[in-house]
């Protein structure tokens, strides 16, 4: 039932390209597609581990500056007088560094900060998001500052005998988003039903219980944060060849509530959650932008985000999947919310 | 040498704004237990009243800084009666979250209504600065270093010496015994709320026409804030006093000695050096309020 829902989803949206002609509109899908992933990635650590990190960005962000400088190149001073010199790779080859590095990023910060809970733990990421956009800001050398990175090549597939693949149009960008996407869903589908995600769940719900049966908590932690980093570096650096200019304003703190917002809405420690959360908070700036002015579009946006934790506090896919199941009649279906009921009483 | 004269009298104007902020963000942390994502706009929403009383309405400067602190008690309260109240018990995520989607509806809300051009209010303080040997300082930041004391006096006293105050600090100790003593919790919430927020006005207001007013103004705030607490220890005022002034001296120093650029990137460094290695706050020996 629920493999045959995924596929035709994923023929769905693998079909719009064929009748959505729109450039504006497909741009727009191609966008949410990348901060869908993002999304998915903040889904492993809120959704299934519980840890709400607001500096998801930074890694999304170093994904796309990773990826961008290994294929643009850069020459900058060291101290000491070293010059670190790099020529151009393929953005192949970027996308690789990109992930690589996010999920490092990823392991170093979850060192330090799961030392730290709560409230805590959401301003130390936060503040590392901002550290790392002050550097993107201010060493011009390698980032141009906020003069940006701009020529960013499109991402170029090699294909063995043929030469290259360059990912120029829109239509091509789409599938490259939908597959990358697709990759990112299994992997995390994988993972939280392996014995891994049971370990995750289990110190989510009760961490001095968990501990007790033997799980290691920084472990499970660190592991989670790195591929939940390295997803998002994945992103970063799909939007980069994308979009083809970045600059430092894509560690804004917004972009991280964007990301939160499509979480919760969807519903955070559900697989689908992100997605169908990801699609209605992206396209709605589109749907919202002829009958609202920008800023009007924003109040909406916040006073949305408000109305879906007053309304939904479990966010649009359990709800609607709980709503479901008690109408067939089926008992299998509360299992999972009672899951998340005992996680909310825990005190934070 | 008088160059870090200089630094430290910067420091002193500085850190009194940073104070007011902490102290009204630790009083909400500390006894909701809420991470007040719309201090920042609350920083913001002050500036645009002295903006509104000074330029808009040509009324007296000194006549602003007491309507901003009451006009941002006011919205802090209906903050809390809208928002917070029916969300009592559920958990810090949730509140934390509902506390951002506000202060983006808020902050393009400042957008909407006063437009996203830097202003700027004039004040009725010599262009001259004061100079005493080798440091200078202008009129008006000595005005704004004065007002933020008496403010932070005013706050100690009211936490410290009236009934409200007590009923504060029994709150945080243990909210139910507290409510079974009699206090009445629900008030005292809001008037948490309320107070942290015109603090949070009032440091606009004093640091709005020392540089300009833009509607992310309040961003770079809020964090500084956060910083400020979380060196200081939850809950501690005098410690977010301290706070207020260690982050404001590496700000200076930071800015004099290392690069400019990286002025903004202290309190964020701080930050994350403290929760490294003294989670519980330079000064807590004991957590509480007072």
């Amino acid at each position: 039932m629920r493999a045959i829902s995924t596929i035709v989803a994923v023929a769905a949206l693998a079909s719009v390209p064929l009748w959505l002609r729109d450039p504006y509109l497909l741009n727009a899908l191609i966008t949410t597609g990348i901060f869908i992933i993002g999304a998915m990635s903040l889904n492993l650590l809120l959704g299934f581990t519980g840890q709400l990190s607001l500096g998801h960005i930074a890694f999304f962000g170093i994904g796309a500056y990773v990826s961008a400088l290994t294929s643009l190149g850069f020459d900058v001073g060291l101290p000491g007088d070293f010059r670190l010199v790099h020529a151009p790779w393929p953005p192949i080859a970027g996308f690789v560094l990109g992930v690589v590095v996010a999920g490092l990023c990823g392991y170093f910060v979850g060192l330090l900060s799961f030392r730290v809970r709560g409230a805590y733990f959401v301003i130390v990421t936060i503040s590392f998001a901002e550290v790392v956009r002050l550097v993107a800001l201010n060493w011009v050398e390698l980032t141009q500052g906020p003069l940006a990175l701009t020529n960013i090549p499109s991402i170029a597939l090699p294909l063995p005998g043929f030469g290259e693949f360059t990912l120029r149009t829109k239509m091509h960008n789409y599938y490259l988003v939908l597959v990358v996407a697709l990759i990112a869903y299994l992997l995390i589908a994988r993972l939280v039903h392996s014995h891994f995600g049971r370990a995750m769940r289990g110190l989510m719900e009760n961490e001095t219980l968990a501990i007790s049966v033997g799980i290691d908590v920084t472990r499970t932690l660190t592991i989670a944060a790195v591929i939940s980093a390295a997803i998002a570096g994945a992103a970063g650096s799909l939007y980069a060849h994308y979009i083809r200019i970045i600059d430092p304003e894509v560690f804004a703190f917004i972009n991280t509530v964007t990301m939160v917002i499509m979480v919760i809405s969807g519903g955070k420690g559900s697989l689908a959650g992100p997605v169908v959360g990801g699609l209605i908070f992206g396209l709605l700036p589109v749907a919202l932008r002829p009958v609202m002015a920008p800023e009007a579009q924003w109040i909406a946006y916040g006073g949305v985000l408000i109305a879906i934790l007053f309304l939904l506090p479990r966010g649009i896919v359990p709800s609607l999947t709980q709503r479901l199941g008690r109408r067939l009649g089926r008992t299998s279906a509360r299992a999972p919310v009672a899951l998340t009921e005992t996680a909310a009483k825990e005190p934070a | 040498m008088s160059e870090f004269l200089q630094h430290l009298v910067n420091m002193l104007v500085l850190g009194g704004t940073y104070a007011l902020l902490g102290i009204g963000l630790t009083l909400i942390f500390g006894i909701m237990n809420v991470v007040n994502f719309t201090h920042g706009v609350l920083y913001t929403f002050g500036a645009y009243v002295m903006f509104m009383v000074v330029q808009q309405l040509g009324l007296n400067f000194f006549l602003a800084l007491p309507v901003a602190v009451l006009a941002g008690w006011l919205l802090g309260a209906a903050i809390e009666l809208t928002l917070l109240r029916p969300l009592r018990g559920s958990d810090i995520d949730t509140t934390m979250l509902v506390m951002i989607g506000a202060w983006i509806a808020m902050q393009s809300g400042t957008l909407w209504i006063w437009g996203g051009v830097a202003k700027a209010v004039a004040t009725p303080f010599p262009e001259a600065p004061l100079v005493l040997g080798p440091v200078s300082v202008s009129w008006l930041r000595l005005f704004v270093l004065i007002a933020a004391a008496l403010l932070i006096l005013v706050t100690y006293l009211l936490i410290n010496r009236t009934s409200l105050g007590r009923a504060m600090r029994a709150t945080f100790q243990d909210h139910d015994t507290a409510s079974l003593m009699g206090v009445n919790v629900d008030m005292i919430y809001t008037s948490t709320f309320a107070i942290g927020s015109s603090l949070a006005a009032a440091a606009g207001a004093l640091l709005g026409p020392v540089y300009v007013i833009f509607p992310q103004m309040g961003d770079l705030a809020a964090v500084k804030a956060f910083a400020i607490v979380i060196l200081g220890g939850l809950g501690n005022i005098t410690g977010a006093v301290i706070g207020g002034f260690i982050l404001a001296l590496a700000e200076e120093l930071g800015a004099g000695y290392v690069s400019s650029g990286y002025r903004d990137a202290m309190g964020f460094l701080i930050i994350i050096a403290v929760l490294i290695f003294r989670p519980t706050g330079l000064f807590a020996r004991a957590e509480r309020v007072g």
